[in-house]
Formats: C-alpha cells, structure tokens, sequence
C-alpha cells in the first residue's frame, strides 16, 4: 500500500512542477520528487541506486538548477498552444507510451529467480569473480574488471564533457 | 509496529506534499522539501528494520547529512539573487 502511495506522490508531483508558473517552486517541487524516487529505490531493494538518485536528483541538480535559474528570470511566461497542436502532442505521447507499455508485457515478473538476468551469467560472476579479480564487491568486480573497456569509454565520455563545459564557461568570465 | 508506523509517516508526508503544492510562498515549499527529506530518512530506518536489514540506517544517517545542501543552495540565492 506504501508502494501505491509513493508512486502517487510521484505523479502529484511532477504535474504539479509542470504547472506551476514560479519555476523557483518547479525546482523545489522536483527535489521532493528525487526524495520520493529515492524511497521507491530502496523498496525495490537497490539500495545503491537509491543513494544515486538522493545525491544527484534531490542535491547536485537542484543547486545546478537554482545557478541556472539566477541567470535567466524567475517567472515562465504564458504562452498560448493552438488547439489542434495539443492534439497532435497528445496522440504522439499515447502512441509512444502504448509502445513503451508493449515492449514491457513479455518482460518477467520482479523479482523472478528464473529471469535471464539472473539465470544467464550472474551466477558466473557469483562465485567465480572473487578467483578471478579478487575484489569482495561483485559490482565493482564486475564494472571495473569484466567490463573494463565500457567503463573506461563510458570515464573518457564524461571527461570530455567536462572539460568542454569547463572551457565554455571560462570564457565568460 | 514498524508498519504501522510507516504509515503514519506516509500519511504525514500526504500534508507536506499538500502545503508544497498549495503553498502561497516559495518559502512554504522549500520548508516542504526539507521536511519531505526528514521523512525520507525516518522512512528508510523503518524499511530498514521491515526488512530486517539495520544497516539501512547508516544510509538513513548520509541521507540527513545530504538533506540540507538544497535548502542551502535555495537560501543563498534568495539572499543574493546568485549563488556564485
């Protein structure tokens, strides 16, 4: 019943950050939504995930917001969307989400020991990547070891980025 | 008992979540999120123990220090319109 309530939180939520005109509440109103999410984390038992959404959504994007927000005005403007564009709009996002909700229907149910996740090579990893690697943490294992390659693209991606956004905002200054 | 008590914080954040999106003043709402934040926590000890994992409240502890960065950040801009 908790789950239900949580996830209804949510969407009152992010209705409520769309429609509100002071975008200064919008920001505040998406941090109680990271804090939410991050409960409904830790429900599904992914704690580590959890923690990610805390730190991020409900810390580091909130201040990333708030700077940005100090650099343009505070208020949305009202602007006036034709009729007959909502409509398009509309028939697009139920199309697409009727195709999410599709692709989600031969999926297996949470938490079933027989999934492919489970079933395929994690029972490998279990007890074999304490052997083969020697670090206690499968996920570390995993990510820094088996999937060395990816993580390292994945490293030299945000470092680019990084440095560029560096590098864009120096010049301002 | 812990059940119980997760419930009455969910009921309780069912007001805060009210006073964040009536709230006339943007202060309202940032009162709202840090209190929300305050549920988190208490509710992740009690998942914790529902669970019957306690080491959930070590999580708990970081999420209260992390909980106040926000409203940090939220304050210095209304103070000085900037936050560098």
């Amino acid at each position: 019943m908790i789950d239900f309530a949580l996830l209804f939180f949510l969407v009152v939520c992010a209705v409520a950050a769309i429609q509100m005109r002071d975008l200064l509440s919008s920001i505040m109103l998406l941090g109680i939504y990271s804090f939410i999410m991050a409960v409904v984390w830790t429900r599904l038992n992914a704690v580590d995930v959890a923690f990610t959404e805390a730190s991020v959504g409900a810390g580091i994007t909130t201040i990333l917001l708030i700077a940005a927000l100090s650099r343009t005005r505070r208020m949305e403007t009202k602007q006036c969307v034709p009729p007959a564009n909502l409509l398009i709009y509309g028939t697009v996002i139920l199309l697409t989400s009727a195709v999410l909700l599709y692709g989600t229907l031969d999926m297996p149910t949470y938490g079933d020991p027989g999934a492919p996740a489970h079933s395929h090579v994690a029972p490998r990893y279990l007890e074999k990547s304490y052997e083969e690697v020697g670090v206690p943490n499968v996920v570390t294992a995993v990510l820094a070891s088996y999937r060395g390659y990816d993580t390292l693209g994945e490293t030299t991606v945000i470092f680019g980025a990084g440095i560029c956004v560096i590098l864009l905002l120096r010049r301002k200054i | 008992m812990f059940d119980a008590a997760a419930t009455v914080i969910t009921l309780a954040a069912v007001l805060v979540l009210y006073r964040a999106i009536k709230g006339p003043r943007v202060y309202d709402r940032a009162l709202a999120v840090n209190m929300i934040g305050t549920k988190t926590v208490v509710l992740l000890a009690l998942i914790g123990f529902i669970y019957k994992r306690p080491h959930f409240l070590d999580i708990a502890l970081v999420y209260a220090l992390m909980n106040y960065i926000s409203t940090l950040a939220f304050l210095k801009y209304r103070e000085k319109g900037r936050l560098d």
